[in-house]
C-alpha cells in the first residue's frame, strides 16, 4: 500500500500526522494509493447525492396532508396463508451484510496474498449482489402490479411511488455496478492480475491487491445506504 | 522490501474482529426487523430505528471500511462534511412544517 517513491517520509499516527498530512508538501494522503483516495471522494460525494434523496423524501412525506402508505403492508409477503410483513425487505437487507462481510473477508485474504481465497470470497460477494437486484426486481414488478405508479398508488400519499423508485432504483444501480465489477475483479484475481503485477485496462499503473480494498470500499458503501434506505423509506 | 512488510501486519487484522463486527451486523439487523414485527410505534419505535441505524453504520465505516485505523486526515476529511448534511435536514424540516401548514391552512380551513 506503500508509495515507495516518496523517500524519507514517515506517517505518524494520530492528529500530529493529521497535521502534517494537511500542511504536507506537494500532496495530502502521502503513501495512499491515489485510486483510494479518490474513491473516499467519491463516496463522499455520493453521500451527498442519496442524502438528498432521502431529505427530499422526508419533506416530501412530511409536508403531505394526505396519509402515507404503510411500508410494513405495502411490502408485506403473503407466505402460508398469512401476511408476513417487511418479510422480502429483511431478506435483502441480510443477502447485502452477507456479501459485505464476504467482501470485507477478501479485502483481508488480498492483502495476505490468497489468490485463491481472495478470489472465492468476490465472487461470492458478486453472487449475493446479483441476488440482491433479482429481489429487487422482483419487489418492483410486484408493486407495478399492484399498480404503484410514480405518480399515482392504490395505498395512500401519491408522491409514495415516485419516492420508492427514485430512491431503490438509484440504490439499485449502483448494486448492478457493484456486481459487474465484482465479476470483473474476480476474473483479474483469479487470472493472477495483482499477484504479477500485471497491469490494468487504460492504466500504465501496475495491479496490487490494494484495488480490491478499493472495490471494497465501494460495496460497502451500498450496503451502508441500504442501512440509511432499510431506517427511513421501510421502516419509519 | 523490509518496508513492504512492515506495512503489511499494518493493513491485515485478524479475521475474529471481521467476523464479530459480521455477527453483530446480523443481530442488529434482526433487533431493527423486530421493531417492526412487533409494531412499536411513535417515539419509542423512532429512537429504536436510529439506534440501530447508527449502529450498524458506524460498524460498517470503522472496520469494514477500515476507518477505524485509518489516518486522522481522511476521517476528517469524511467526517465533517456530514455536519453539512445534518443542518440541511434541520433546514428541510422546518421547510415541510411550513408547507404542511400552509396546505392544511388553504385546503381545509381557506384563505
Amino acid at each position: 500500500m506503500s508509495d515507495l517513491k516518496i523517500e524519507g517520509y514517515e506517517f505518524k499516527p494520530g492528529y500530529r500526522g493529521m497535521a502534517e498530512d494537511t500542511g504536507s508538501a506537494q500532496t495530502m494522503f502521502k503513501g495512499v494509493h491515489w485510486g483510494k483516495a479518490m474513491m473516499w471522494i467519491f463516496l463522499l460525494s455520493d453521500t451527498f447525492i442519496f442524502s438528498c434523496f432521502l431529505i427530499s423524501y422526508m419533506k416530501g412525506r412530511g409536508s403531505t396532508p394526505v396519509e402515507w402508505p404503510n411500508p410494513s403492508e405495502v411490502f408485506a409477503l403473503h407466505v402460508g396463508g398469512v401476511d408476513v410483513p417487511l418479510l422480502l425487505i429483511a431478506i435483502m437487507t441480510f443477502v447485502l451484510i452477507t456479501s459485505s462481510g464476504t467482501m470485507a473477508l477478501a479485502v483481508k485474504y488480498g492483502y495476505e496474498k490468497n489468490r485463491k481465497m481472495c478470489g472465492w470470497l468476490i465472487l461470492a460477494t458478486a453472487i449475493g449482489g446479483l441476488t440482491f437486484v433479482g429481489m429487487q426486481a422482483f419487489e418492483w414488478s410486484k408493486l407495478i402490479h399492484e399498480g404503484v405508479r410514480p405518480w399515482e398508488n392504490p395505498f395512500g400519499a401519491k408522491q409514495f411511488g415516485s419516492f420508492f423508485f427514485m430512491i431503490t432504483g438509484f440504490h439499485g444501480t449502483h448494486v448492478s455496478i457493484g456486481v459487474i465489477f465484482l465479476f470483473i475483479y474476480a476474473y483479474k484475481t483469479f487470472a493472477g492480475h495483482y499477484d504479477e503485477r500485471k497491469r490494468g485496462w487504460f492504466t500504465s499503473i501496475k495491479g496490487d491487491y490494494v484495488e480490491i480494498e478499493i472495490l471494497g470500499l465501494y460495496w460497502h458503501f451500498v450496503d451502508l445506504v441500504w442501512v440509511f434506505i432499510f431506517a427511513f423509506f421501510y421502516l419509519w | 522490501m523490509e518496508e513492504t512488510k512492515k506495512q503489511e501486519q499494518t493493513t491485515t487484522h485478524k479475521i475474529g474482529i471481521y467476523l464479530w463486527i459480521w455477527g453483530l451486523l446480523f443481530v442488529l439487523s434482526f433487533f431493527s426487523y423486530m421493531v417492526d414485527w412487533f409494531q412499536f410505534q411513535g417515539l419509542l419505535r423512532w429512537t429504536l430505528i436510529l439506534i440501530f441505524m447508527f449502529l450498524k453504520a458506524g460498524l460498517i465505516m470503522a472496520f469494514f471500511m477500515h476507518l477505524f485505523w485509518e489516518r486522522y486526515a481522511l476521517v476528517n476529511v469524511l467526517l465533517w462534511p456530514m455536519t453539512a448534511i445534518a443542518c440541511f435536514i434541520f433546514l428541510m424540516v422546518a421547510e415541510f412544517q411550513y408547507t404542511l401548514f400552509t396546505r392544511l391552512f388553504y385546503f381545509f380551513i381557506g384563505g
